[in-house]
């Protein structure tokens, strides 16, 4: 165990300390994310007149793009250290989970690497997203009609 | 105003999932899922698009909102075609997210090299 590990162990047995801390920088972080989007999407709007819908489209897709391009030149993973959950709960989170595992097991080559490994995380997401969206709007009819 | 107000809600969302992550033993994919569950939840009951109707298009960038649009493409599918149109209309719009973070992440990793 280098030095590196060791610091990082003692960082994690410490973390109820910084419960709160962590949190606060989560909430200004996504806060900021969130204004930053709230800004884009209506500038959007206002520019490129399409609808609501898929304004928000294309500033995920800005996000997205941004996550990606930033998780390829390794800067992502250290902002996600530093800012945590201001990170990962945005749609930067899910971006940056695909990217990851895709660089992550490249060298086990195209198929058996990226092709099998690319959900490993973003999965989860995608399978609860689906199960639970589904059985909400057939409740959703079956009650209301 | 609705920047403030996306700031607030966007940033709430963030501290409730660090404080879920410090005090207990679950990983961010557990989190991650959880909300975009409590997402499809929030939209079942009626209270998500009042919200961003009200407070910005902030509260379209969590993952919550995730599970919001996936609600919302199965209901709207069950109105047009019935039963099937909930699987036949689930990702459409989620389709844009899903897609362009598999093909623009793909294309990066194809160029880039992982860091250690």
């Amino acid at each position: 165990m280098d030095k590196e590990e060791y610091l990082k162990l003692v960082k994690k047995n410490n973390k109820e300390k910084n419960i709160i801390k962590n949190a606060l920088i989560s909430f200004l972080v996504g806060g900021f994310l969130g204004s930053i989007f709230h800004i884009l999407t209506s500038l959007i709007i206002s520019y490129c007149s399409v609808s609501k819908e898929f304004a928000c489209g294309i500033s995920l897709f800005i996000f997205i793009l941004v996550a990606v391009v930033l998780t390829g030149i390794g800067v992502f993973d250290k902002l996600v250290s530093k800012y945590k959950f201001g990170l990962i709960i945005p749609i930067t989170g899910f971006a940056h989970s695909i990217a990851s595992s895709l660089l992550e097991y490249k060298k086990d080559g195209l198929i058996t690497g990226l092709g099998a490994n690319m959900f490993k995380l973003a999965g989860a997401v995608i399978l609860y997203g689906s199960v639970a969206g589904v059985i909400f709007a057939l409740l959703k009819v079956i009650i209301y009609g | 105003m609705k920047i403030f107000s996306s700031f607030i809600l966007v940033g709430l969302i963030c501290f409730i999932a660090s404080i879920i992550y410090d005090t207990t033993k679950w990983t961010s994919g557990h989190i991650t899922s959880l909300f975009v569950v409590v997402g499809a939840f929030l939209g079942f009951i009626g209270i998500y698009d009042y919200l961003i109707e009200k407070c910005g298009y902030g509260l379209s960038l969590p993952i919550t909102s995730f599970g919001n649009q996936l609600y919302k493409s199965a209901l709207n599918g069950i109105h047009s075609n019935g039963f099937f149109g909930a699987f036949k209309d689930l990702y459409v719009t989620t389709s844009l997210g899903i897609s362009s973070a598999i093909i623009l992440s793909f294309l990066m990793s194809l160029v880039c090299k992982p860091k250690d």
